[in-house]
């Protein structure tokens, strides 16, 4: 019988599903403790016109030129909302929405002029069986940088997460750990737009956190947690896609909403259906 | 070599040389507002120190202040004859319940844990004397039993004691207190009060915002009035008169209304 697993195409997307959904999945804890998953969406959205931008100064797509231009972005709009918000009377929720939308119009608009790039589908929804080994690579190499620079830093991220000013008063560099997780965050959006594009990222980067957080009270469980569901969750995505034939990112971001749903139901703790919730 | 300045922690009170806090002509402005100014004081380890003051006087921030959470545009801060910034260890601040995020996932023995992490930076092992500390600081305040619960299944005097574990397994010398006894009921404030004498008996300094006005001179054995500029420092009981009372109320704070 022909299985999926003897096509190269498939063998790397399935390997490329287990590195960024671990990578994201693992992120996603960080997501759902500092309850910024609007703002992730905004990020993502802002991504696509620093890309586009990158790829028009350099004339071609890297993940390195995508991370740069992702990241100039992100700043711009990111810093641009709060000087927004402090500087007049709109709050920065606000400012953000009208950046984010803003930037990623620009780069819808830009879309024209990247030649070969310039698919709009292959932006928005990204797609996973398309994957080079050198992507790969690449998601490894920056899935290895997230998952070291989380463990490293694991416990004063923990502790600005929690309550930044207490952390504070003990002497952990706030500031500098809400920039690591930022520049974590865009490295994190980076590899799964390659494969669920810039719209569906946001599901990736948040559904596995919060389907955990509803299973579990532990922290190292919520984080590893996560990581091993948004690989297992990608890779059963995969072979479903594969196999009633349909498109793999929508896949992966239905798959992992379905997981959140079940748990949102029948969680032994916080479960609708199992009655004890806490009032 | 901190470790020697730590164990005596328990004792100082009882030794001739206390450990001093100092606060010098402080002043601290958001933006071009200023919150606080003029503020001098000195105090020293054993001590239970009450901030009165009305709305917007300024209590929360000086708190801030001396956490270091605030930048100072005048003055400064020292404890035991150097800036308080290199002492951030030993300090522990508490910010008013309402701004702690109580739905985090953690329980409570991980909360008390994670006073233990500037001990431990970013990697040495969770060791003996790590857990003993923690283990201890939970029976301290009595919540042993409670350590496998999350944060917001706790009643409001449970959390404050919650917190204050946390402090002591950092062998905090110095608690930054904002508002504990608010929203607390009579048996938890009773007990939270007894709590605090036993710290500060212990040697350790306390210092809290306070607006119960009834209360203060059981609770606090020095005070601080103010409202934006300092009224008076010293003794509750001498601080404390009800004329003095009245004119640090009577003044709303230029700007600073609520």
């Amino acid at each position: 019988m022909f299985t999926p697993f003897h096509d190269p195409f498939f063998q790397r997307a399935l390997l490329a599903g287990l590195l960024i959904g671990f990578t994201n999945g693992f992120f996603s804890g960080f997501v759902v403790l500092r309850r910024t998953a609007l703002s992730v969406s905004a990020l993502s959205h802002t991504m696509l016109p620093g890309i586009a931008l990158g790829i028009l100064i350099t004339g071609t797509l890297t993940q390195a030129n995508a991370f740069i231009g992702a990241l100039t972005a992100a700043l711009f709009v990111g810093l641009g909302s709060v000087v927004v918000s402090r500087t007049s009377r709109i709050d920065q929720g606000t400012a953000l929405a009208i950046l984010y939308t803003t930037a990623f119009a620009l780069g819808v608009a830009a879309l024209k002029y990247l030649g070969n790039y310039g698919d709009l589908q292959h932006w928005l929804f990204g797609d996973i069986r398309l994957v080079s080994s050198n992507d790969l690579w690449l998601a490894f190499a920056i899935g290895s940088v997230i998952l070291l620079g989380s463990c490293i830093f694991f416990r004063p991220l923990l502790l600005t997460l929690f309550e930044s000013s207490i952390a504070s008063a003990q002497g952990v560099p706030v500031r500098a750990m809400n920039y690591l997780l930022f520049l974590m965050l865009i490295l994190a959006l980076v590899t799964s737009l390659q494969a669920v594009g810039c719209v569906l990222s946001v599901g990736l980067l948040v559904a596995p956190g919060a389907t955990m957080s509803l299973l579990t009270n532990r922290t190292t469980v919520l984080f590893w947690g996560g990581g091993i569901l948004g690989a297992a969750g990608s890779v059963v995505a995969l072979l479903c896609a594969y196999w009633i034939d349909i498109p793999a990112g929508p896949a992966i971001v239905i798959v992992l909403g379905t997981a959140f749903l079940l748990a949102f139901l029948l969680s032994p703790k916080y479960g609708l259906l199992n009655g004890t919730r806490r009032s | 070599m901190e470790t020697e300045t730590h164990s005596e922690h328990d004792y100082c009170a009882h030794h001739d040389n206390h450990h001093e806090l100092v606060v010098s002509n402080v002043e601290v402005s958001y933006g071009s507002v200023a919150a606080l100014r003029d503020i001098s004081m000195a105090t020293s380890c054993g001590n239970r120190v009450a901030l009165i003051g009305p709305n917007g006087a300024g209590k929360s921030t000086l708190l801030k202040a001396i956490a270091g959470l605030v930048p100072r545009r005048r003055g400064n801060i020292q404890w035991r004859g150097t800036a308080v910034k290199k002492w951030s260890r030993e300090f522990a601040y508490l910010p008013q319940r309402e701004e702690v995020d109580w739905d985090f996932p953690i329980t409570v023995s991980g909360l008390v844990e994670m006073g233990r992490y500037p001990h431990l930076g970013l990697w040495k092992r969770y060791t003996a004397k790590d857990h003993e500390a923690v283990e201890n600081a939970l029976h301290t305040l009595g919540i042993t039993d409670l350590r496998d619960r999350q944060i917001c299944e706790l009643s409001g005097g449970q959390q404050q004691r919650a917190f204050l574990a946390r402090a002591l397994a950092q062998e905090a010398h110095v608690l930054l207190l904002d508002e504990p006894f608010t929203g607390l009921d009579r048996n938890a404030s009773e007990s939270l009060a007894c709590l605090l004498a036993e710290l500060s008996g212990e040697g350790r300094l306390i210092l809290a915002s306070h607006h119960d006005l009834d209360s203060a001179p059981q609770l606090f054995n020095e005070c601080l009035l103010l409202n934006l500029s300092q009224h008076d420092f010293g003794p509750t009981s001498r601080v404390l008169t009800s004329s003095a009372i009245e004119k640090a109320f009577q003044q709303s704070p230029p700007g600073l209304n609520d």
